[in-house]
């Protein structure tokens, strides 16, 4: 007997209890941006893993505030030249990179030696992309026009230029291991793309794609396999091997708008591919031939399948409760809306949008689409039915559940260590479905605070939540420490 | 009146035999027979006198007793003379003659009647048939206008068809140009942009040309001091080693994943082939030893047993990590045999079951049989119960039935009865009537017979006067020869009085009574008053005649 809805086990009691501040779930990590200036953009980023306090950076404005994740006091305060656009951790935690792509400048900041410096300057050819190789001693810049990527190291001085990188969603793909890194190029109106070594940035494979206009490359999970699809207005995908061979092509049709986005599986089992027809394919990675297809109609009428409804629902008030004057947490709450979910009888009908027809881009198809770690799920986001958010049983290959949200989901990431799925809807809510059921959880915080954005912890301990000027972390405690 | 009928009867059918006789010998005769036949009108006395009295008068009597005489003699009847005294008719003859005409007469009329009841019928069948003529025709009429109907419809919707055929053409058309169009405009657009491209690239390598070989000092990395590398190790120069070095570890990459793949494939293989092994076990458990094995090994021989003992032995070292051919087609091999046994041995099995599956049944419904038994009795009872009504139901149905057959049989014996009895009465009423008509008739006959006897008597009695007188008043013979012709006159006159008043005593009273009623008393009473018309003059013929005549009145009455 399922008992729904029920929030996830990992989900403790203190999210929901607000009976004071400090107990809070939420915590407030940034300060709002307004004190400072309308026009900031707020940049946060979790440490990944192999750093013992695996802390948020967020930049306001000129600074950049490194906060301990856990009790999110503030470590380091770095001062840069301009407003900083993107910061990103190395993957040994050690340098966060601050890029203002205005100034064509990147600088990099060390945790470990506060009053260690760098700063990279691209001049007048521009910057329009900055990041970390794998190895978290390179900065690869993609200049204005992409001109071209370079390379600036940080143990030596030599700097590495590589040419004709193309202007594309996904041009840059480092295999996981990190040892290998596949540059989309077009040089003479032809794809190509370059495989290098990543320790020496050596060239390692060139090899020409049979797309007309590639789109977007990604390896594999276990570093062996690139898949390169070409661009919308043709479905095709091509896989490649790490040597350059040409594994297998596929297309599903012709003449009509192809692949949205794709998603690898983390056992590179399976390659799902979304496209413009609301369906999602799945390919194997013996034969790299399609095993089924999930289609996203708008009614889901299999009894298997459970549907959760969010609704609404006003807040209950406890008289006793009430105090003055009344905190924080408990005024946000009242003002909010509170919501939960219900469990609606199949058939249900979807709420659906009829996608413009003489639009660019049109907002329909599988543009979403995330395998859980475990292998055992595949999270889905239809855009032409966009308050839901479907989760496929890759074991059975059926639909399994449904959420039916009352807003549009911005985003969605599975919990890194365990079949857990964070939504965010651009409220102030997130929303976490587990096998075990699903729940809704406000945000303990006065005004608005609209999630557009959310990034899990590398334990699965803590979520970042990220609206357009705050920021928070909510904290999910282990069932054991309850 | 009962005796009458008794009587009647059967002479009437006695004469309606002789009827056939002539009828039967009549059919030969001419059809000129039978126009004179119909062409007798039903006689009604006035028109009847008119008739013979155009037909017959007294100065042609001869001739057209002569003429009947020939016209009878033609149609088949006896001559009206008698045969030894030449000239003389023979009533009785004539009677009959008569009397066979009226009953053919009869006969006819009432075969026209038929004939008409035919015609009538069969007018009102033809205005049936003409009014079912009328009404099909009608119906043709319509189907021929709905025919028309929908003809124009097929016709119409046909050009319908027509026109969306058309129309389909033109969008087909229309499809395949702007079809053409895409595609043009495609390869235009492809075109294009790889110009712009081409030229885009061309800005770019100026670009590239003009900002990076400015030496642009903006470009540089300010760095406090150079970190580590994060795995400790120095960086390494660039060379052709480095090169190679990547090489084999890309191939290394490879190569380890395809073994990890490889691992995977055999370690499921391994599994797959467990499973195969055990499901062979079991099967080779399952089956009866003394039956199928027996065979197998006498047909496989050594083929079967030989790779068994491969396998046993195998097995016992860890086979699995040996995914050699031969043992895998052999494994693959045995177990598909195995299995086909199996399979015929459960399909035999099946079959044995269903076979056994009523006796088994039988065994196993113990506890059910009680109520089966209870069951039966209560639908033994039913059907019992159900039985009897029957039975009484067919027993009541044919009580019901037999009375009713007798009285069905004695109801249409008693309608046949009542028919006849009917047509009967009907024929005895026609036949009073005639006999009233008859008696009226002879009354008035018997009266003018009493008034022409007075007259005769009168007349007699002037005669013997006038011959007294003549007598005494006669000396001389001067007129002598006159007085010899009117004695010779009288006397034959008298004879045949005589012989007609014989004849009409002696006829017999069923004839006259079967005999058409209106036609003989007006003939009779013709004769007698042409006689008397004839002998007006003479002496009568006695008085006996009236006296016969009541006699024979009397005869019939009784």
């Amino acid at each position: 007997m399922r008992k729904v809805p029920r929030p996830p086990s990992l989900l403790g009691g203190r999210s929901q209890g607000r009976d004071t501040e400090d107990s809070s779930a939420f915590v407030l990590g940034a300060q709002r941006t307004g004190e400072f200036s309308d026009t900031d953009v707020p940049v946060t980023a979790l440490g990944p893993p192999g750093w013992l306090l695996c802390s948020p950076a967020s930049c306001v404005q000129y600074r950049l505030v490194v906060r301990d994740a856990r009790t999110l006091q503030i470590l380091q305060l770095y001062t840069c030249l301009d407003q900083i656009q993107y910061i990103e951790w190395s993957s040994d935690s050690l340098f966060i990179l601050c890029a203002m792509y205005k100034r064509g400048v990147v600088q990099v900041w060390s945790l470990e030696q506060p009053d260690w410096h760098c700063k990279i300057d691209e001049g007048s050819a521009g910057l329009v992309a900055s990041c970390w190789s794998p190895d978290g001693r390179h900065i690869l810049n993609t200049t204005e026009f992409h001109l071209r990527i370079t390379v600036w190291s940080l143990c030596t001085k030599s700097v590495s230029y590589i040419k004709y990188p193309k202007a594309c969603q996904q041009g840059i793909a480092f295999t996981k291991d990190g040892r290998y890194m596949a540059v989309a190029e077009r040089r003479d109106c032809k794809d190509f793309v370059s495989i290098f070594v990543c320790s020496d940035w050596q060239l390692l494979r060139h090899f020409d794609t049979e797309t007309q206009d590639l789109f977007g490359i990604e390896w594999a999970p276990n570093g062996c396999v690139l898949a390169a699809w070409d661009t919308c207005l043709e479905y095709k995908i091509l896989l490649y091997s790490l040597d350059g061979r040409l594994l297998s092509t596929y297309r599903a049709y012709e003449w009509s708008l192809g692949i949205k986005a794709i998603a690898w599986s983390p056992s590179s089992q399976f390659l799902a591919i979304g496209s413009y027809d609301e369906k999602v394919r799945i390919l194997n990675h013996v034969t790299w031939k399609k095993i089924t297809e999930f289609e996203h109609p708008a009614t889901v009428a299999s009894s298997k399948t459970i549907v959760y409804k969010e609704v609404e629902k006003s807040p209950s008030v406890e008289t006793e409760r009430l105090s003055f004057p009344p905190t924080r947490a408990l005024a946000s709450s009242l003002f909010s809306t509170q919501s939960k979910y219900d469990v609606s009888q199949v058939p249900v009908s979807l709420q659906h949008i009829k996608p413009v027809a003489d639009r660019a881009n049109p907002k329909m198809g599988i543009g979403m689409l995330a395998f859980s770690p475990d292998n055992c799920f595949l999270a889905t986001k239809n855009d032409n039915i966009p308050n839901a958010v479907w989760i496929w049983d890759v074991q059975k290959l059926k639909l399994f559940v449904v959420l039916e949200q009352l807003c549009a989901v911005q985003s969605f990431q599975w919990d890194p260590r365990q079949p857990r799925l964070a939504v965010c809807t651009g409220n102030s809510k997130v929303y976490l479905w587990s096998p075990a059921g699903c729940v809704s959880v406000q945000v303990p915080m006065e005004g608005d605070f609209q999630i557009v954005s959310l990034s899990w912890h590398c334990s699965g301990d803590s979520v970042a939540l990220l609206s357009k000027d705050n920021f928070c972390v909510c904290y999910l405690e282990r069932e054991e420490v309850k | 009146m009962g005796d009458w009928k008794t009587i009647t009867v059967p002479v009437l059918s006695s004469d309606s035999k002789n009827i056939f006789h002539y009828t039967s010998e009549k059919k030969i005769s001419p059809p000129s027979m039978n126009s004179q036949v119909l062409r007798l009108p039903l006689p009604s006395s006035k028109n009847m006198h008119s008739f013979f009295s155009a037909f017959c008068t007294e100065e042609n009597i001869e001739q057209s007793i002569s003429y009947l005489n020939r016209e009878l003699t033609t149609l088949g009847f006896p001559s009206i003379y008698a045969e030894s005294k030449g000239q003389e008719l023979n009533l009785i003859s004539i009677i009959n003659c008569m009397n066979e005409l009226l009953v053919l007469q009869h006969k006819n009329l009432r075969a026209q009647e038929e004939v008409e009841m035919q015609h009538l019928k069969l007018g009102s069948d033809m205005d049936h048939l003409q009014n079912c003529y009328a009404k099909l025709k009608e119906q043709l009429e319509l189907s021929k206008r709905e025919i028309v109907g929908l003809q124009e419809r097929d016709r119409q919707l046909q050009s319908k068809n027509r026109n969306l055929h058309q129309l389909l053409k033109t969008e087909k058309d229309e499809v395949q140009k702007l079809q053409n169009i895409i595609s043009s405009r495609a390869t235009q657009y492809n075109h294009d942009m790889k110009r712009k491209e081409r030229e885009y690239n061309k800005l770019k390598e100026r670009l590239h040309q003009l900002v990076m070989n400015k030496k642009d000092k903006k470009i540089a990395m300010e760095v406090l001091n150079y970190v580590g590398r994060a795995d400790g190790k120095r960086g390494a120069w660039r060379t052709d080693k480095t090169e190679a070095r990547n090489e084999e570890e890309m191939y290394k990459v490879l190569l380890s994943d395809y073994e990890q793949r490889q691992k995977q494939l055999l370690v499921e293989n391994a599994e797959l082939k467990k499973v195969l092994q055990q499901m062979k076990k079991e099967i080779i458990l399952l089956l009866p030893p003394q039956k199928q094995k027996p065979k197998e090994r006498s047909e496989d021989g050594l083929v079967l047993s030989d790779p068994e003992e491969d396998i046993g032995e195998l097995n016992k070292e860890n086979m699995w990590e040996l995914s050699c051919e031969t043992v895998r087609e052999q494994l693959t091999n045995s177990i598909r045999k195995q299995w086909r046994m199996l399979k015929n041995h459960v399909e035999k099995l099946d079959n044995q079951v269903s076979r056994v599956h009523s006796g088994t049944l039988n065994e196993k419904d113990v506890i059910s049989r009680e109520d089966h038994e209870l069951e039966t009795e209560k639908l033994e009872l039913e059907i019992q119960q159900c039985k009897e009504m029957i039975k009484t139901q067919q027993q009541l149905l044919q009580q019901l039935m037999s009375p009713c057959d007798d009285d069905t049989t004695l109801l249409l014996q008693d309608c046949y009865l009542l028919e006849e009895r009917e047509r009967l009465q009907e024929e005895w009423r026609l036949f009073r009537e005639q006999k009233k008509n008859f008696e009226k008739e002879r009354r008035s006959f018997t009266e003018a017979a009493i008034r022409l006897g007075l007259e005769r008597k009168a007349f007699e009695e002037d005669r013997g006067a006038w011959l007294k007188q003549q007598f005494l008043s006669m000396s001389t013979d001067y007129k002598h020869s006159e007085n010899v012709t009117t004695p010779s006159a009288f006397l034959g006159s008298c004879d045949q009085d005589n012989r007609l008043v014989k004849s009409t005593s002696q006829r017999k009273p069923p004839c006259m009574l079967s005999g058409p009623v209106s036609a003989e008393p007006c003939q009779t009473s013709q004769y007698i008053t042409r006689n008397s018309s004839s002998a007006a003059s003479k002496k009568p013929a006695g008085d006996s005649k009236p006296n016969q005549w009541v006699e024979s009145d009397k005869e019939e009455t009784e």
